[in-house]
């Protein structure tokens, strides 16, 4: 299908000669999925914005649900979104804490501080791109009492992009500006057309926290605000007591600014374990009503199932396990720095040698023997939402094939059956966290390896470490001194440009920037750079997709990016726990909507 | 000869054959029946990981999707694992790198311990101080984070030089035998202490016994009891310490099956896979149940003032 033919079809939409239930129906027939359609329809302004994905709310009255009971194995240590690094401390604010909207399933915005989400027919997203207007909804107060207004928002934004406060959420405020129109309408202004508007006051980085609470704390003392570990929020729980690392408690907010909610009287996380512990706390004794993140092998968590009481929550968001394969030589050391821009893989740089090891992955064993429902085998590295999907890319697994892609290029096995060429063996070092799935994985890739006479050294670091942001520590996933390594990488809006900013050239990760660019496997491509560019300031939705596309085909046709399987996220619940969830968004996006059925 | 006292021939001993120190140990050590059960079991088991892999030839790294999870069968008499590798031939092979381990480091802790406590229980004075500030020193050291340090700073270099496996080998011998010698060393200095006074070392040193006579023929063959029991600890130590540093990724790489990795592998899987967990469970138990009765067993066969 091309970029014309969706095109005339969304203006017949827009001119009334074709209904969007018809549009849909045609997508669906061309093998899209109903959210894409509709959300094709939604950022063409052919539909309203809004999400229609939640699901409806029946209790008919507030509280009486009893206690609610959350497991996250790991643990929060902190109450303040804007200091809040990582996943975990981000969902414990977000009890209490709540932004102007949230991302729905579907990717669509959801408004829970704003009395409405920004459009082009309600005026509040500018025709050029440069400004987005937010309406606040009216009537909601704090937990103390006070009301909220835009001066609050305001002070966020204030807050957040400041230097002396060293906000982690920084990143979403410091480009743009925020002007106050009126007590309840707040304008966020942009230096250059935004197509990707949605950033600040939106989702994990947009909660906001309150004037008169943190005035005091807005600059270099901003650690030492007594509310950063007892929160007073806008949310349907108040704050009770907080143990850093093991238990967060909270109780029902009377004043809750959304009806009937919240349906439990009292609500409990509990920090620490590990996933599979967690899982059974849900799915085989029932504990708990509800486990974050299991990342465990789907087995386990299939003859959990079986005992009934619970079930398996799969969300599909952008979240996708692949392979690095380092442009650069990571045992060369110049300037003291491995794995040095300048430098190339002595063997990666032979495009056969790449084809040949994203030949030699067996992405369907997998999805069926490892991931199970957590891990669909997939082909692209941009994976969701659908509208963004590259149908462009295949996976393939043959060791015959390799074999003889590596016997052409010159390659030729060696008397230990290692190839060789020039001097340069096939032995490269396979780098991940200590993880039962990826050493399954690991072991699955070493012995197709094996056979196509190329040798991998395995390696696992301790996901501690792995994944810090440690200066001085060589295992680290962003210092990538190893031919090989495999993680996760996730997307946490439903929009790609900060996903796909990955492998742009300005964002190579180097002794220069701490190794904090987001360019792990420090490939370069100026067609690359140059459609990201364009994509940044592209207002055109269609052209804006298919842009996307195109690099995610860039980067995965490179094979120096080898997508393995997509990862939903994956939590455990009691059967009778209607909840409602987003991979775009945190697990307590919407906490409020939480109740159980009896 | 004038003055010669004649034979008397009542007087002349029964003709009672002379049994050597170590014939004596042995004979004692033949009492004491569960350490010779355990001696044959550790010997088993060191048979079996020696010779076991030219017996069993299947490969320990064969993945068959079809073979997962399996308990014991003809074709996989220790079952599969989720990958249907063949957990007989991993925990044979396995096994010679856990017990490898196990044993020198064993031994690089005993010697070392055995050095510290000798010297500072015969030298006395500012050295003995000065070496128990060393052992206390040692003693009080974080070791985690210090074993972290040692193998980020030495894990590379020794790699190159090596290869990989013997690096890593040689690194968590070193490593485990660092850090276990300290009990040793207060053992031995304590036993040193009371030996040097008794009357058997005052008499062999008024017979003019050199420093080092006295140390290695009446000192050290007398300290020896606790130490070979502080050693046999040390042997199932090491075995662990391995496993906790294959867990925390810093051990061996993970396709290499030591006892402490399969174990590892195997826990998430406990309640529907027990075979997996239970056989190189069974088999560290076994090790190290074996090397300890096999201590206690040494301890009173070469304990040579022990009356019986």
């Amino acid at each position: 299908m091309t970029e014309d033919h969706l095109r005339e079809m969304i203006g017949r939409v827009k001119r009334g000669t074709l209904t969007r239930r018809g549009f849909v129906r045609r997508m669906a027939a061309l093998g899209l999925t109903a959210p894409m359609a509709t959300q094709l329809l939604a950022i063409t302004g052919a539909a309203p914005a809004a999400a229609q994905s939640v699901p409806a709310y029946r209790p008919m009255r507030r509280g009486g649900g009893g206690a609610l009971k959350i497991l996250y194995w790991q643990a929060a240590t902190l109450l303040n979104p804007h200091f809040a690094a990582g996943t975990t401390n981000q969902d414990a604010a977000r009890v209490f804490y709540e932004p102007l909207a949230g991302w729905a399933s579907d990717g669509t915005l959801h408004p829970i501080l704003a009395a409405e989400i920004p459009s082009l027919e309600n005026g509040g997203l500018a025709q050029d791109g440069r400004s987005v207007t937010w309406k606040l909804k009216r009537g909601v107060k704090w937990h103390d009492g006070q009301d909220f207004s835009a001066d609050d928002v305001v002070f966020n934004w204030e807050y957040a992009r400041s230097a002396a406060v060293a906000a982690v959420t920084s990143g979403s405020y410091r480009d743009v500006n925020v002007v106050k129109v009126d007590d309840h309408t707040v304008r966020v202004e942009f230096a250059q057309p935004t197509p990707f508007w949605a950033d600040a006051f939106v989702a994990a980085t947009g909660q906001m926290i309150p004037k008169h609470m943190f005035q005091g704390f807005a600059g270099a003392n901003s650690r030492d605000a007594p509310a950063n570990l007892r929160p007073v929020g806008t949310g349907p729980y108040r704050f009770v007591s907080f143990a850093p690392g093991d238990l967060l408690r909270g109780e029902l907010n009377q004043n809750y600014h959304m009806d009937n909610r919240p349906f439990f009287d009292t609500l409990e996380i509990k920090g620490g374990g590990d996933a599979v512990s967690a899982a059974r706390a849900v799915l085989q004794t029932g504990d708990f009503d509800y486990a974050w993140n299991m990342q465990v092998e789907d087995e386990i968590l299939k003859r959990l199932e079986a005992a009934g009481r619970g079930k398996v929550n799969i969300v599909e968001g952008g979240g996708i396990e692949f392979v690095q394969l380092n442009a650069t030589d990571p045992n060369r050391e110049i300037d003291g720095e491995r794995a040095h821009i300048s430098t190339q893989h002595p063997a990666f740089r032979d495009p056969a040698v790449r084809e040949a090891m994203a030949l030699l992955i067996d992405r369907n064993a997998l999805e069926q023997f490892i991931y199970g429902r957590g891990g669909p085998a997939t082909a692209n590295f941009l994976n969701n939402p659908p509208r963004f999907r590259s149908e462009n890319m295949r996976w393939e697994f043959s060791i015959q094939k390799a074999n003889d892609i590596l016997d052409r290029a010159g390659w030729a096995r060696g008397r230990d059956g290692i190839r060789a060429k020039d001097g340069v063996r096939l032995r490269f070092v396979y780098q991940t966290s200590v993880n039962a799935p990826r050493q399954r994985t690991q072991a699955i890739y070493k012995q197709a390896a094996q056979r196509a006479g190329i040798d991998l050294e395995l390696k696992s670091v301790v996901a501690s470490v792995f994944f810090s942001s440690d200066v001085a520590n060589p295992d680290t996933y962003t210092k990538f001194y190893a031919d090989v390594q495999m993680y996760t990488t996730t997307m946490p809006q439903a929009d790609p440009e900060r996903f796909m900013n990955q492998y742009v050239s300005w964002e190579i990760s180097s002794k220069a920037n701490s190794w904090q660019g987001r360019n792990i496997v420090r490939w370069r491509s100026e067609e690359y750079d140059r459609i990201f560019r364009a994509a940044q300031s592209e207002l055109d939705p269609v052209k804006r997709a298919a842009m996307f596309i195109q690099l995610n085909d860039l980067v995965v046709g490179s094979n120096h990016i080898i997508p393995l399987v997509r990862r939903p996220t994956v939590s455990a619940s009691l059967n009778n726990l209607r909840h409602v969830l987003s991979a775009w968004d945190g697990t307590l996006w919407l906490l409020g909507d939480w109740w159980r059925e009896t | 000869m004038a003055g010669s006292i004649p034979a008397s021939a009542t007087a002349s001993a029964p003709a009672r054959p002379r049994i050597g120190p170590w014939e004596e140990a042995w004979r004692r050590f033949r009492k004491h029946r569960l350490a010779v059960v355990s001696a044959a079991v550790l010997l088993m088991l060191i048979l079996a990981v020696l010779v076991g892999p030219f017996i069993w030839r299947v490969p320990i790294d064969e993945i068959d999707f079809t073979a997962r999870l399996q308990g014991p069968s003809w074709d996989h008499p220790l079952g599969t694992d989720d990958l249907g590798q063949d957990l007989l031939a991993r925990i044979l092979y396995g096994g010679r790198i856990s017990l490898a381990v196990g044993f020198t480091a064993m031994l690089v802790a005993v010697f070392l311990g055995t050095f510290v406590g000798a010297v500072a229980g015969m030298a006395g004075g500012k050295l003995d101080a000065a070496l128990m500030w060393l052992t206390d020193l040692f003693l009080s050291l974080p070791q985690l984070p210090l074993l972290l340090l040692i193998i980020y700073l030495f894990r590379d270099s020794l790699k190159d030089v090596v290869g990989p496996e013997m690096g890593v080998f040689i690194l968590i011998v070193a490593v485990i035998g660092l850090f276990n010698w300290m009990p040793v060393a207060r053992l031995v200095r304590a036993q040193f202490f009371s030996l040097r006074e008794k009357e058997f070392v005052e008499a062999a040193r008024a017979l003019g016994a050199s420093r080092l006579r006295l140390v290695m023929r009446h000192i050290l063959p007398n300290a020896l009891g606790p130490v070979i029991v502080a050693a046999t600890i040390d042997v199932a130590a090491a075995i662990i310490a391995e496993s906790t540093l294959s867990f925390l990724g810093l051990g061996f790489p993970p396709d290499i099956p030591t006892w402490g990795r399969l174990l590892f592998d195997a826990k998430d899987n406990l309640d529907f896979a027990p075979h997996w967990a239970l056989f190189p469970g069974l088999a560290i138990f076994l090790t190290v149940v074996s090397i300890n009765f096999v201590g206690d067993g040494l301890r009173d066969a070469l304990d040579p003032r022990r009356v019986k």
